[in-house]
């Protein structure tokens, strides 16, 4: 059932799109209906699957960096108190800008090709890591923080078997979010400039009036997208299998 | 008496608490204050909520955050290293199974786990059948239980106790206090408690902490080698006598 139905959900709005499509004879450059999409996909589907890869590459790589760089953050702001100190107030205003309106400077700096899309992922995905992982290091019951100094335990020791694993539950929250971001970094990336990849192939057609086109990639990359965030998801959950379900 | 006496390591110590003092939001919750834990023996700490009972353990714990004083053996050296110390929650971490977290002293300090010993601990304890459980599927007595075996894992002469038992039915508290009396002996045992009849079965010098600042009554010997039937003639009136002095000091 918890398949089934969003599946008929969304056959139900797809059926309403092309009902829409036929009762109003709206011209297809305009709005092509799922049908037409469907034909579409299937005819480019070589090159659209060439695009995926580029785009599933910068978002996979966007995710290791952002995850790498703001786990790393985390663990040297709960461990280091005056990092935190000089570093917190300027990483929470940082947030206020918007990430996108770089991405011109970092097409400029890293170039055309893959790398400006991975630092734009990069740099979406890394708050929203940083700031649920350092909040779960934070959080950590301090009982257990008791214990582990009853116990003569050293500082990492301590965080390699009570906050890391206290924190999980935080950081797959913070993961999620990540995950469900990141496309968007690489899609707006490759907006600003690029060679090849799904935001590309989207521009070029919607240029060249091939809204089909435009339909067939997004859904493509809303196929990666909810795919990615469901294999995300699996996993935390199956990592933090302890937690009560809340 | 296997796994109770299997090391209590080095012997039991006398422990001196000398000049503790606690003030706390402006009033001055003890000051000067002296308390002796007699070697190898369980003393018990009785008193009315927030007087300070459990501030005085931590700093014997080495744990005090605010409690200043000096807390040495009968050499005058301190207790770094000899104490353990065993909370009102369990404080056992969900995702460990119940032997990882009877082993978690090991890991923390870097050491080989001696599984061996934490089984038969288990054993001890009566959870050896429950060793691969998490935490979550267990009862209150068998959490406390598994967290009596990993204080005893430590294998310390020291043992401090807060209100360890408090949060169970009475029948499973009994059980316990079985447990951990004829566990503990033979180490210099702390044990903090709401509960007069607990410090009477377990305890071998049982004090009342009252006033404010707060002062030390003095100590309560009952006889017979703990732990004690709640029937053994006596106990009843030396229960009612605690409950007295309890009472008082909420009075005063």
């Amino acid at each position: 059932m918890a398949v089934l139905r969003p599946l008929v959900v969304f056959l139900g709005l797809l059926l309403a799109w092309q009902l829409f499509v036929w009762a109003t004879a709206i011209q297809p450059f305009l709005l092509p209906g799922p049908l037409t999409v469907a034909q579409t996909l299937a005819a480019r589907w070589p090159s659209l699957l060439h695009h995926a890869g580029v785009t599933l590459t910068e978002i996979l790589l966007g995710l290791a960096c952002g995850l790498l760089l703001g786990s790393a953050s985390a663990l040297a702001l709960s461990a280091v108190a005056p990092l935190r100190r000089w570093l917190l107030p300027v990483l929470v205003v940082s947030q206020a800008i918007p990430v996108f309106a770089l991405a011109p400077l970092l097409v400029l700096w890293f170039g055309y090709g893959l790398w400006s899309k991975v630092a734009m992922a990069t740099l979406i995905i890394y708050f929203p890591v940083t700031a649920a992982f350092y909040d779960g290091l934070r959080r950590s019951d301090p009982g257990w923080l008791d214990l582990a100094r009853s116990m003569d335990a050293g500082a990492w020791r301590t965080f390699r078997h009570i906050r890391i694993p206290a924190a999980l539950p935080a950081f797959f929250s913070g993961l999620r979010v990540a995950t469900a971001v990141a496309p968007i970094g690489a899609v707006v990336g490759e907006w600003v400039g690029s060679s090849a990849g799904l935001g590309h192939l989207m521009l070029n057609a919607n240029a060249r009036m091939q809204v089909d086109l435009v339909f067939a990639a997004l859904f493509v990359l809303a196929v990666i997208a909810v795919a990615l965030y469901f294999a995300v998801d699996r996993l935390g959950r199956h990592l933090t299998a302890w937690q009560p379900e809340g | 008496m296997a796994a109770g006496d299997q090391g209590a390591g080095p012997a039991a110590p006398r422990v001196e608490v000398e000049a503790a003092h606690l003030a706390y939001g402006g009033a001055l919750l003890f000051d000067r204050l002296s308390l002796s834990l007699p070697a190898g023996q369980v003393s018990c700490l009785l008193g009315p909520s927030g007087v300070g009972k459990s501030s005085l353990l931590r700093l014997i714990a080495g744990l005090a955050h605010g409690a200043e004083g000096r807390v040495l053996d009968e050499a005058g050296r301190p207790l770094a290293g000899r104490v353990a110390y065993m909370a009102q929650r369990d404080l056992l971490l969900p995702w460990l199974s119940v032997l990882d977290n009877v082993l978690l002293g090991d890991r923390l300090r870097g050491r080989p786990p001696r599984r061996e010993r934490a089984l038969a601990l288990l054993a001890e304890v009566g959870l050896a059948e429950r060793a691969d459980a998490l935490p979550a599927a267990l009862s209150g007595g068998m959490r406390q239980r598994t967290a009596l075996a990993r204080t005893l894992m430590e294998d310390k002469p020291v043992v401090l106790m807060d209100e360890p038992f408090s949060a169970l039915d009475a029948i499973t508290r009994l059980a316990l206090q079985d447990l951990a009396a004829r566990l503990l002996a033979g180490r210099t045992v702390l044990l903090v408690t709401h509960d007069p009849l607990e410090a009477l079965r377990i305890g071998q010098e049982i004090r009342v902490l009252a006033g404010r600042p707060a002062l030390l009554g003095e100590a309560i010997r009952p006889e017979g080698a703990p732990p004690r039937d709640p029937a053994q003639p006596g106990l009843l009136d030396l229960q009612a006598e605690l409950l007295r002095r309890l009472a008082a000091a909420r009075a005063a």
